[in-house]
């Protein structure tokens, strides 16, 4: 729904002054403020951006950053495959959804940190289970968004696509792409939910990774190089983001087209 | 083939009532018999214990005062951040969004805020604050960009006719946001609770978990520690009864606020 929001507001120069306006501004009242900060907490901006250069453009990227990443990524990508494919019974089939229902109610409402301390006794220490706890973590709104996305295909679609005699695969895939809006929306939810776990899973046992390298920088107080890795956290939540809107922007091209709906402040 | 899309519109005809709820609770029963069986079968019961073991567990420490207490102290820093989230969320979104150009301003900003977890803040707030005090401030700033952006969808989703009408019979702009554009974006507000409490729980044992705050979450951290993996189960066990628990008081309370809109009238109708 935001996806728009920068892009409605690129259209034309005075756009871009108003969407780079306000973050240049506190951009600018942060670097002035804190220039001649002598907290040892708040460091002054310059410092941190320093620090930031130093500290995530050397080895540190290889060896923190990337494993992160790829924990991240593995994870994400197993929750979509099993939440589209699972969400996909749950939605078609109404004896699988009975069935499931009180289930999958359940780890809805689950909180996903939760599973952290369950999988360290059951897995251990290790990559596995930061992995599988993402996927955990992420699974049930992708899961459960399927489903409802599944569930809501037009049924004149569905009557038209038998009528014509469409072959059973064609027939999945027609519901599958209807559904697309819905798996998006999950997606999305998702995304967010993962990077939490991530940091949250590597904060309480690794070795290696952001959220464990940010804290380790904290109990050594190397506070400026704290402030940057916190930069370097939010900086990644928004560029995934960003990544997720792109992608999703060109997938779902269709969809505004069929609904006439261009969203937008 | 499957036979379910070739006889698609009969199977999605829904069950009853009755026959959907025994299958749910066979689903349940079937699951906690195949929980039971793979951990008889392949885990130790000392990593994994069968839920024959966890069950009389969690009933055990229903009837324990320490349980409670957790329970209390997550509930109330979930509540207080809250709280603070809504009040924070529903006047900053009214402020920004009925204003155009303060609405554009800012909106790039709140694009590049809301993505960032808020548990970044983590390592920074240690520092200054206490961890109870942390955790509230992690429920509050994840629950307000859920509230904000529900404020925001809300306020541009106000009938245009509406307004207008109020305009015309000369309602002063105190009299247009009680009238019209509060009840518009109510239905938003309503969506933004059910979300917002599985959020504050979340965030709430998060605070427990890392940092030890009081409550679920560090009671979980640790009988792990201590390798009481029992009862670590059992507490997790509750702790999503305690999520359902909230989302029910969730949805019961958007009834209430609701009750008057077409979605819950027809909600109650279809009953």
């Amino acid at each position: 729904m935001k996806a728009t929001v920068v892009a409605g507001l690129n259209r034309g120069a005075r756009g871009v002054g108003l969407a780079l306006g306000l973050p240049v501004l506190l951009f600018t009242a942060w670097w002035v403020f804190s220039a001649d900060s002598t907290s040892i907490f708040l460091p002054p901006l310059s410092r941190i951006v320093e620090a930031f250069g130093q500290v995530w453009f050397s080895e540190v990227f290889v060896r923190d950053v990337l494993p992160s990443l790829r924990r991240l990524a593995a994870g994400y990508a197993a929750a979509l495959l099993v939440g589209v494919g699972v969400g996909y019974l749950v939605g078609r089939w109404s004896v699988v959804r009975d069935l499931t229902s009180p289930i999958l109610a359940y780890f809805r409402v689950l909180p996903a940190p939760v599973l952290i301390p369950v999988l360290l006794v059951a897995v251990g220490i290790g990559d596995a289970t930061k992995l599988i706890v993402i996927a955990v973590g992420a699974v049930w709104p992708i899961l459960l968004n399927t489903a409802d996305g599944v569930r809501a295909v037009d049924e004149v679609q569905l009557d038209t696509a038998a009528a014509y005699r469409l072959r059973a695969w064609t027939r999945h895939g027609l519901i599958l792409r209807a559904a697309t809006p819905q798996v998006f929306a999950g997606a999305r939810q998702a995304l967010g939910i993962s990077l939490i776990v991530m940091v949250v899973s590597e904060m309480l046992m690794s070795t290696d990774g952001l959220g464990f390298t940010v804290i380790r920088f904290q109990r050594t107080f190397a506070i400026p190089e704290m402030w940057s890795g916190v930069l370097l956290l939010g900086l990644l939540g928004f560029g995934l983001a960003k990544v997720f809107e792109t992608i999703e922007r060109r997938a779902l091209r269709w969809h505004r087209g069929a609904t006439g709906r261009e969203e937008s402040w | 083939m499957t036979t379910g899309s070739r006889t698609s519109a009969h199977t999605r005809r829904p069950a009853g009532p009755t026959v959907r709820r025994v299958l749910g609770i066979l689903g349940l029963l079937l699951a906690a018999i195949g929980y039971e069986a793979v951990t008889r079968a392949v885990f130790s019961p000392l990593h994994v214990p069968p839920l024959t073991a966890i069950a009389p567990r969690a009933a055990e420490l229903l009837t324990e005062a320490r349980f409670w207490t957790a329970t209390g102290r997550t509930l109330l820093v979930a509540a207080v951040g809250l709280l603070i989230a809504l009040v924070a969320g529903i006047v900053v979104g009214f402020a920004v969004g009925s204003v155009p150009w303060l609405l554009r301003a800012a909106s790039s900003t709140l694009d590049f805020l809301r993505p960032v977890p808020s548990i970044v803040l983590i390592p920074v707030l240690v520092l200054v604050l206490d961890v109870a005090q942390i955790t509230v401030l992690l429920v509050a700033v994840s629950c307000f960009w859920i509230v904000l952006f529900q404020v925001l969808y809300g306020l541009r989703d106000v009938d245009q006719v509406a307004v207008d009408t109020a305009r015309t019979i000369r309602l002063g702009r105190l009299g247009r946001i009680v009238h019209v554009t509060w009840p518009s974006v109510l239905p938003y507000l309503g969506t933004a609770l059910r979300l917002i409490v599985s959020v504050a729980l979340a965030l709430a044992i998060t605070g427990g978990l890392v940092m030890g705050a009081a409550g679920l979450g560090e009671l979980i951290w640790s009988s792990q520690e201590s390798g009481e993996f029992t009862g670590m189960y059992a507490l997790v066990l509750l702790t999503g009864g305690v999520g359902i628990a909230l989302d029910m008081a969730a949805r019961l309370a958007e009834r209430r606020l609701l009750h008057w809109h077409v979605a819950t009238r027809r909600e109650v109708a279809a009953r």
